[in-house]
């Protein structure tokens, strides 16, 4: 019988735990439903977009094309190390390209891109909330979905692939320096393989589609973090945390349940 | 003509049966409150009593547990979105933070509202801005930011964005908290000289009595989830409540205790210290 009650007691804990968990849920997709509704008033002021498009894709570009070119040049290093053991360093080209578009260049942009942009809007938005900004837009009867958190989420999303593109491109340059540079790989060989075997649908389609999801879902857990912060300065911090984490969870998760979607079978 | 003269005797702003509570903590327990038109009104009490959740269920930004809140004869909480937030275009409110918005200067707070629900031509909404940053005494800060500002400033500045629309009530949040003799005075100014001249509606939520009194025409007072006193400042003063003399003359014990519920001292102090060691 003693043991029945911590038992139950455990039990209770999960369960609300669950139901926690369920609430945010349910309140981040209401919030998702608010911010696609606001879509209308975004077409009617571009220049929201346009602003935000500066401040989450531009700021975000340098960061991300260093890193790129980092990247390219060390897969072209590690590549080649495994390729000349088969006398197929010829196709470095074709490896750091295939790895780029298809895995690193919309992961780690979307990591790099939660860790730069998207701990940045969530603390944005956790300080508008903390500062009544946001209830002060509410008293001026204007929706502080649409005109705060709709403008950063399109601009996320369409900043995305245009970042990852830009990471991949410049890694393909890294991966040539090296690998042709300094490695001695034929410079013909790593654009003509890479050419020829690098498929337009089967590879930066599929690439593109990943940047897509993953803009989105960074974007809007980083939204709703800051936008559901509790409003202090310990709970805009734990927010943005959160933010990163969460993105970072969800984006290496969903990329493997994408790639076995599309390259799986 | 009878109808007019009727409404213009109607409370703006009829509270009735309010109730609210936030998890198990009961806020507001069946609270009447009628806030006249063109006057001041107070809603004083101490910290804590949900002063500030009074203005956020007027302003429909919270939704009552139970009781109805009209203004200008409309149930907020029966309208749809569209209906509360063209309600919203003729109330002003004056955040504790003055909640302007930090990207935009003060001239682009200011012309904000005006921007977002007029048509105005630019021209028109620079003179109307300059206009209301003049009643402030701002007009020359036009171009800072809002970093830029002192605290007093800032609400002076929220306070011309609250009027730029000419909204016929205008609700300030603790617009005294926090600034010194010379801001504070200023703002009180301002306060009754807004009210007089554009033949507004004012609530102000405060606990700073002398200032808010010195300005107002009606003064409610609530504690404990009710109103418990009602009058002109000077009937309160001759009070006969305990509670109402502890609040205004600020005596540090009274009804309000100047103690935390807690257990006697000596049985706290023999107590198990386990539970409070970190």
């Amino acid at each position: 019988m003693n043991g029945v009650a911590p038992m139950l007691g455990w039990l209770e804990q999960l369960g609300r735990i669950g139901l926690r968990v369920i609430e945010r849920l349910g309140r981040a997709h209401l919030l998702l439903v608010g911010i696609a509704g606001g879509l209308g008033s975004l077409i009617v002021r571009p220049g929201l977009l346009v602003r935000q498009l500066l401040s989450v894709g531009v700021l975000s570009a340098l960061i991300v094309t260093v890193s790129g070119l980092f990247v390219g040049m060390v897969l072209a290093l590690q590549g080649y190390y495994v390729l000349s053991k088969f006398g197929a360093s010829e196709s470095l080209g074709v490896m750091v390209a295939a790895s780029l578009v298809r895995e690193l260049g919309p992961v780690v942009t979307a990591l790099l891109f939660a860790g730069r942009a998207g701990s940045a809007l969530t603390a944005e938005i956790g300080l508008m909330k903390a500062t009544e900004q946001l209830s002060g837009l509410e008293m001026m009867a204007v929706n502080p979905v649409n005109r705060v958190l709709t403008p950063r989420f399109f601009a996320g999303l369409i900043s995305m692939p245009l970042l990852a593109s830009m990471f991949s491109a410049v890694g393909v340059l890294g991966g040539y320096f090296v690998g042709v540079g300094l490695l001695g790989v034929d410079d013909g060989a790593y654009w003509s393989q890479m050419r020829a075997t690098i498929d337009l649908h089967e590879d930066i389609y599929n690439g593109v589609i990943k940047s897509l999801v993953f803009g989105a879902v960074c974007t809007w857990i980083a939204l709703y973090q800051g936008y559901d912060a509790t409003p202090t300065s310990e709970g805009v911090s734990r927010a943005t945390t959160r933010a990163v984490v969460h993105s970072a969870l969800a984006v290496l998760g969903l990329d493997f349940v994408l790639t076995a979607l599309m390259f799986g079978g | 003509m009878t109808s007019r003269s009727s409404a213009d005797k109607d409370p703006l702003v009829k509270i009735r049966g309010l109730r609210f509570s936030r998890g198990d903590r009961v806020i507001f327990d069946g609270v009447d409150i009628d806030i006249p038109r063109g006057k001041v009104t107070a809603i004083m009490g101490p910290s804590g009593t949900g002063k500030t959740t009074l203005l956020k269920l007027i302003g429909g930004q919270l939704r009552p547990d139970a009781g109805t809140v009209e203004v200008d004869g409309q149930n907020v909480h029966a309208l749809s979105t569209r209906e509360l937030y063209k309600l919203r275009t003729r109330m002003g409110m004056l955040f504790q933070s003055g909640a302007l918005l930090t990207d935009l200067s003060v001239f682009d707070n200011v012309a904000y509202p005006l921007r977002e629900h007029t048509k105005l031509p630019a021209a028109m909404i620079r003179k109307l801005v300059l206009m209301k940053l003049e009643a402030v005494g701002l007009r020359g800060a036009r171009d800072l930011m809002p970093a830029e500002l002192s605290g007093g400033m800032a609400r002076r500045v929220a306070l011309a964005r609250g009027i730029a629309l000419d909204p016929m009530m205008i609700m300030y949040d603790e617009p005294f908290t926090g600034q010194d003799p010379i801001s504070m005075g200023v703002l009180v100014q301002l306060i009754r000289r807004l009210n007089d001249a554009s033949n507004m509606t004012s609530v102000i939520v405060s606990h700073d009595v002398a200032e808010t009194a010195q300005i107002s025409d009606l003064v409610y007072i609530i504690s404990n989830g009710k109103v418990t006193g009602r009058g002109t400042p000077k009937t309160l003063e001759s009070s006969g409540s305990a509670w109402v003399r502890q609040f205004l003359e600020g005596l540090p014990d009274g009804p309000v205790s100047f103690h935390y519920p807690a257990p006697p001292l000596a049985q706290d102090i023999q107590g198990a210290p386990a539970r409070d060691a970190p």
